[in-house]
């Protein structure tokens, strides 16, 4: 019972994680149609920055939980801006061009970003340190749940539930729903397009970055090419809910997380990245539109 | 004239020169901002050491501020071409001018062929191993260019079907003693039912789904290369693979790369002749349909599943004989040579070398394969070259280099009533 309670405290986890970066997929999505294939690029630059700030605070002698949030702090602002910036010189001269073409390059931006993370900084593994501290309450848990765990979930938790609230509420958010649902009439009625979409990229990089120190604090090793693998994941996550769907990228989130925990448990652990892509495969075989997305009649 | 065109390129897409240089200003702080914490700062967290790289802040600032001019100007420039983006360029035309005449063409062909004839004899081992390999990309290039390029399925898992060519001959070669010869059609035809396996299934699926569903699968048909470690080897790979012999006869090191060489210009001249009656064929222009309009294309008639499952199995086909050639050239072969980032490669050759024409898929393959062999110094910014440069070429060339030219048949009105009757 332990090592199923393990698991599933595991895949929470792993499923926290996936959803921090499906959400940044699934709101590009829904509003300009395009798989923003760099996405896990701007985790990956989240998690450097992440890396570096938190390198320097120690090194000046900063107390333990306030590297954490001044790391965090730091990742979102840069991660904001790669993926404002991601947006304005890869995507937006793309913005009437056959489907096709930002799609070629947004891989392109993708291996540049690696690419530049790994001329810049180095192509080995680099240690990170651990930033979540760790509570006392938790001790006697033993294996089941540690505090990284926890603050993983819980963020991920006040992420989602803040970004709901943000979409529902607020003024951007309702001109993000508008746009997402007819760009050319939101237009009309005077919502600044660009700026959406520009807004748009920024929360979702900003998300990202929230994963990528977090998770990197975690496992504690990052190097340039976490984000292929996360941004792949998140992506299924996201077309597991159904893309272009809050609520159903967070769900996607959580059965591939959890889905990934069990059979690594149980089946066998050298496959672990096979059933993420199988479920894929299947889901988007069978069931293209995701859980909780809706059967989209094509324009002609 | 130029005096023209140097205001048009220092002023592009802004009121004045003041202006551009402030936009350009603007520009060079922003990036030196978004990359100062990567580029500069550079921490050990294990010795607590940190290196500051200050002097690639200056780096940035100015290839930003100088890039940014030449960003405006071309953006401004593909605005003011925007009508006739159909229209070839002057090379272009003149080349296809040149290759109107017979006598021309015909001693181009012979030139080609003697150089091909010549090259092994004249070159040493290195520049023959490289030419190797170009070849071999330019077999793939084309076999995707069948996918990517006229059917307009974006395949990102192309390298699954080159992985299984290179294994099944290595694994042939290494339990039974199977010589080349015998693998190279049986890679073809492995390559071609694994293409329809995939396609059969994701056939539903557009654009981007299919995209990464293609990736995906590469990458299941990767992980289950490096962890199946019973049949194929795992990690480590299969090492010591018999290159190809001629009836029997078996060649040295240095006759062999020759004879590969020759076996790869004949593979290539073999390619470029199906994929151009291919293209021309009705199959072709049932890509071609498929690529412009899906809906349309079904509404004219054309059965799309056939179609597609025809585009992912030919494709799949070179791609089968292309990894039989390269587990034979290489004599070893392990699954860190069939990443996702081979595909990469391979999908920016045809992008990059342009979707659709065989002139520019070969083009493609030599630029982007032999010009990093020989700019050695550079060869670890090989791919960070490729990613700008496939984001380039989308944003300003979309075409690619050299653009697919399309068969046009054009109605001349002899008389003033030809004309009003339309």
């Amino acid at each position: 019972m332990d090592y199923f309670l393990e698991l599933f405290m595991g895949g929470l986890t792993r499923g926290s994680i996936y959803a921090l970066i499906a959400l940044g997929y699934t709101m590009v999505y829904g509003i300009i149609e395009l798989i923003n294939f760099a996405h896990g690029e701007i985790y990956m630059i989240g998690a450097f920055t992440g890396l570096i700030v938190a390198g320097l605070l120690t090194m000046l002698g900063f107390p333990g939980a306030s590297i954490l949030v001044i790391a965090i702090v730091c990742a979102v602002i840069w991660a904001a801006a790669y993926g404002y910036t991601l947006e304005k010189v890869a995507y937006k001269p793309l913005r009437n061009a056959p489907r096709l073409s930002p799609l070629i390059s947004a891989i392109g931006m993708s291996i540049f970003l690696q690419n530049y993370v790994m001329l810049a900084q180095t192509s080995d593994f680099l240690p990170f340190p651990e930033l979540i501290p760790h509570f006392a309450f938790l001790e006697n848990l033993g294996t089941i749940m540690s505090s990284a765990e926890l603050v993983i979930i819980l963020a991920t938790v006040a992420s989602c539930v803040g970004l709901t609230l943000f979409i529902k509420f607020t003024k951007l958010g309702k001109a993000m729903r508008a746009t997402a649902q007819n760009r050319k009439m939101a237009m009309l009625v005077g919502i600044n397009v660009d700026m959406v979409i520009s807004a748009t990229f920024v929360i979702g990089s900003s998300l990202a970055a929230v994963g990528g120190v977090l998770i990197a604090s975690h496992i504690g090793q990052i190097n340039y090419f976490i984000g292929f693998i996360a941004g792949i994941k998140a992506f299924t996550a996201a077309v597991l809910g159904g893309i272009g769907s809050l609520p159903g990228a967070m769900l996607g989130a959580l059965v591939l997380g959890l889905t990934e925990a069990f059979a690594t448990g149980y089946v066998s652990s050298d496959y672990e990245d096979v059933f993420a892509f199988m479920l894929l495969v299947l889901i988007l075989i069978f069931r293209p539109s995701g859980i909780m997305g809706k059967e989209k009649a094509q324009k002609v | 004239m130029n005096q023209g065109f140097f205001r048009f390129f220092l002023t592009a897409g802004s009121d004045s020169f003041a202006h551009a240089v402030t936009k350009s200003l603007v520009a060079a702080v922003w990036f030196v901002f978004l990359t100062f914490p990567i580029m500069v700062i550079r921490v050990n967290t294990i010795e607590k050491t940190v290196v500051w790289h200050w002097e690639r802040m200056g780096y940035v600032a100015a290839a930003v501020f100088f890039g940014s001019f030449i960003w405006r100007w071309l953006l401004a420039r593909k605005e003011l071409k925007k009508d006739d983006s159909r229209g070839e360029t002057k090379v272009e035309s003149w080349l296809t001018r040149l290759q109107s005449i017979p006598a021309l063409k015909y001693s181009a062909l012979a030139l080609l062929a003697a150089v091909a004839v010549a090259y092994p004899q004249v070159m040493d081992l290195y520049q023959t191993n490289i030419m190797i390999s170009c070849l071999v990309y330019v077999v793939l290039g084309l076999g995707l260019n069948i996918v990517v390029g006229l059917a307009g399925l974006l395949d990102l898992g192309y390298v699954a079907f080159y992985a299984v060519g290179a294994y099944a001959y290595a694994l042939c070669n290494m339990h039974w003693d199977i010589g080349f010869w015998y693998m190279l059609p049986v890679g073809a035809v492995l390559g071609a039912i694994l293409g329809i396996l995939l396609g059969f299934p994701v056939l539903r699926l557009r654009g981007d789904y299919l995209a990464i569903v293609t990736l995906g699968f590469g990458e299941i048909i990767r992980l289950v290369l490096e962890n199946w470690g019973d049949v194929t080897m795992g990690p480590s790979g299969i090492s010591s693979i018999a290159r190809p012999s001629l009836f029997g006869i078996k060649f040295g090191v240095i006759a062999s790369t020759q004879y590969m060489f020759y076996i790869m210009v004949g593979l290539v001249v073999f390619t470029i002749f199906c994929v151009n009656r291919l293209q021309n064929s009705r199959i072709g222009r049932a890509w071609l349909a498929l690529r412009e309009d899906e809906i349309a294309c079904q509404a004219m008639g054309i059965d799309k599943m056939k179609t597609k499952l025809m585009a992912f199995a030919l494709g799949a086909t070179w791609a089968g004989m292309a990894g039989v050639v390269f587990a034979a050239k290489t004599t070893f072969i392990n699954p860190a040579s069939f990443t996702f980032w081979e595909s990469a490669i391979i999908l920016s050759i045809v992008v990059i070398g342009g979707m659709g024409s065989i002139r520019g898929v070969i083009a493609g393959a030599i630029i982007l394969i032999l010009v990093p062999e020989f700019l050695r110094d550079f060869a670890e910014f090989r791919m960070l070259l490729f990613g700008a440069i496939m984001v380039l070429v989308m944003v300003f060339r979309p075409q690619g280099l050299i653009s697919a030219k399309r068969k046009i048949y054009e109605y001349k009105a002899t008389n003033a009533a030809g004309a009003a009757n339309e």
